[in-house]
């Protein structure tokens, strides 16, 4: 099992919030103020440097215009990283290949990272949630498409060395491909694809080869979804790594009240305000889902676990807190619930928990939980007829 | 509506290229081609029956709407027009009266810049289509960004009679509400919902055009549709009160009564 920290990088200190109507796409900026939002960004920076002296691993991502995320690059976090930090693995995920305007640019920021790295970067790609489709102005029909085909250009970039090769593809054209530098890992560093529901684009992520991660999912519908992934995993004979990775929240503490208090905290991140037409813009999910919102029965994609309780949070394994020894049974308890997997993606900070609180959790995780877990065998390919 | 069952209507499917377009066909009389709008609200309300008094109308749902296929490569108004140009010579339509209601309207000019033969008349009511104004200039209120109970007053001059009972609509009926959303993002997402070029084609409009707009119409405004109008040579342009960005649904009678005399 490899663990990673990883934190949003929150801006928290907004108006009282039942005075705002959304903290994404739309909430002016007034409400950031630069010097708090500079002492937020080093102090984030400091954690990862600290989750590197601590042996966990480092997890970066970005989302734009938006008050729960301040990473709006995060190649340029990983950049900084790669430099500043010395063993931990550092992962984007991901670079939000259906929003950017050209895929050869995230190549080139990946190899360059690559290679300050020394090869300890693993890159994501995602297709991002449905409000990134406003600040990207990215067509919400076509995300998964472009997703793919941006894919497929950054892999064939990475992997040819003889010269340059074109591009004429439905969402970009390129002459003259030629990239510089390559990445320092070959063929290239491993690829992580997130996803929720989508069966069909996870066997394609297993048959790649590449990671597939979830977060924050009830452990059901985590065992559903990995079951896909692990059997079109052995279908298509292992190539590269691959694996599963998972993401809860996370706060370890010395004491139960303790850790309840670190666990409330890190919910502000489940509570984040989005005005309606933000969460579900027109074709970003499939007809039949939309059909099932006209109805009132679906809200978009991960409203339903957001407005639950605690002890619900952590029966589902959402939300993992307690003693160390109490944090290193839900998560087995949670890994052998999914059928195993090979990724903890930690989220140790959310919302307005303080520097000290993060750093002490933390601490605590991997001194005296990731011990106890770090043996756990990896995910073991399936047969399709085995699979849920 | 007790008028429809009244009214002779036929559906099927007109196969074009890799298009299988929906047709309905309404009544009996010269031929009225009428565009419906991004939420296809016309096809079943009462002013197309008292159209269909004097009238054959001709509904067909464009690729991705209705039940009409969405064939990949159709990405904006531009290869719809194109489409419907094929569809009247299939159907060896002439001398057509043309009627397009907000994206349809913006579909007949279109239509109609590119060829005019088979047109007899454009009657138009708050089409989308151009931008009038500049880089920060909101020319069409953005559908997508707006909270959906402000959306209902932009849209509506009384937001009560916009309001549709989804839960007790048929699977099949909200799949095609669904859908008729998703094309228009697919198609009308950037540029939003207008045709850079547009603009530079209406001087090749010939036929006889009306523009009709809604006093109160907040997605579209009547500066925006007066000056829309005067790209057109000769349109002309008149409003109803008490109407949003649908007159024609929302006040049927004074709307009917205002295009009397050019239809």
């Amino acid at each position: 099992m490899y663990f990673w920290h990883f934190t949003e990088m929150p801006y928290p200190h907004l108006p009282d919030l039942d005075t705002i109507t959304s903290m994404r796409v739309n909430l002016p900026s007034k409400h950031f103020d630069p010097k708090i939002g500079a002492d937020l960004y080093n102090r984030y920076l400091d954690e990862h440097l600290l989750a590197d002296d601590l042996g966990l691993n480092i997890m970066l991502n970005e989302h734009h215009q938006t008050a729960t995320c301040m990473d709006v690059c995060a190649p340029l976090s990983a950049a900084i990283l790669a430099r500043q930090t010395s063993k931990a693995r550092i992962c984007i995920l991901g670079n939000p290949v259906a929003n950017r305007a050209n895929p050869l640019r995230i190549a080139e920021e990946m190899a360059m990272i690559d290679c300050i790295s020394r090869g300890r970067l693993d890159t994501g790609f995602v297709r991002g949630v449905p409000y990134e489709t406003f600040a990207a102005n990215s067509n919400p029909t076509q995300t998964v498409e472009r997703l793919w085909e941006g894919i497929d250009l950054i892999v064939k970039a990475w992997t040819t060395h003889d010269g340059p090769f074109n591009f004429e593809g439905k969402f970009w054209h390129k002459r003259q491909v030629n990239l510089w530098p390559r990445p320092y890992q070959t063929p290239h560093p491993q690829i992580w694809i997130t996803g929720s529901s989508d069966k069909g684009a996870i066997s394609k992520v297993g048959e790649r080869g590449y990671i597939f991660a979830m977060f924050l999912q009830p452990y059901d519908k985590v065992k559903d979804m990995f079951d896909t992934y692990r059997a079109s995993f052995v279908e298509h004979g292992l190539p590269g790594g691959g694996g599963l990775a998972y993401m809860p929240l996370v706060y370890t503490a010395e004491t139960d009240e303790e850790a309840e208090k670190g666990a409330k905290e890190l919910t502000w991140y489940l509570s984040a305000k989005t005005e309606p037409q933000f969460r579900n813009p027109p074709g970003y999910v499939p007809v039949a889902f939309n059909v099932k919102a006209l109805q009132g029965t679906y809200s978009g994609r991960t409203d339903a676990v957001r407005t639950q309780g605690l002890e619900y949070l952590r029966e589902q394994g959402v939300l993992i807190y307690g003693k160390p020894d109490s944090v290193a049974q839900q998560i087995k308890r949670f890994y052998e619930k999914v059928g195993g997997f090979d990724h903890l993606l930690m989220m140790q900070q959310a919302g307005f928990l303080s520097h000290e609180r993060t750093v002490s959790s933390m601490t605590l995780f991997a001194k005296e939980v990731a011990p106890q877990l770090k043996d756990l065998p990896r995910t073991k390919p399936i047969r399709h007829a085995k699979a849920a | 509506m007790a008028t429809v069952s009244k009214i002779k209507s036929s559906k099927k499917f007109v196969t074009l290229g890799d298009s299988k377009i929906e047709v309905e066909r309404r009544g009996k009389g010269k031929p009225l081609l009428l565009l419906y709008g991004e939420e296809a609200l016309e096809a079943e309300a009462p002013f197309v029956d008292e159209l269909a008094r004097k009238y054959e109308v001709i509904i067909p749902s464009p690729p991705g709407y209705g039940r009409s296929n969405r064939a990949d490569w159709i990405t904006n108004m531009d290869d719809i027009a194109y489409i419907y140009l094929d569809l009247l010579e299939k159907l060896d339509l002439k001398k057509v009266t043309v009627v397009g209601c907000s994206l349809g309207g913006w579909i007949a000019l279109e239509m109609a810049t590119k060829d005019d033969s088979r047109i007899a008349k454009l009657l138009l009511a708050d089409p989308y289509g151009v931008k009038i104004g500049g880089p920060f200039d909101r020319d069409i209120e953005d559908i997508w960004c707006t909270h959906p109970a402000k959306l209902a007053k932009l849209k509506w001059a009384d937001p009560e009679k916009g309001k549709r009972d989804f839960p007790s609509m048929s699977e099949d009926k909200l799949s095609i509400v669904a859908r008729n959303s998703e094309t228009t993002a697919r198609f009308c997402w950037e540029p939003y919902m207008h045709n850079p070029k547009l603009k530079h084609r209406l001087n090749r409009v010939q036929v006889p055009t009306m523009f009709v707009w809604g006093k109160e119409d907040g997605v579209v405004k009547p500066s925006y549709g007066k000056a829309y109008s005067k790209l057109v040579k000769g349109a002309k342009f008149v409003t109803i009160a008490k109407a949003g960005h649908y007159p024609q649904l929302e006040q049927p009678e004074a709307f009917l009564k205002a295009v009397k005399g050019f239809i």
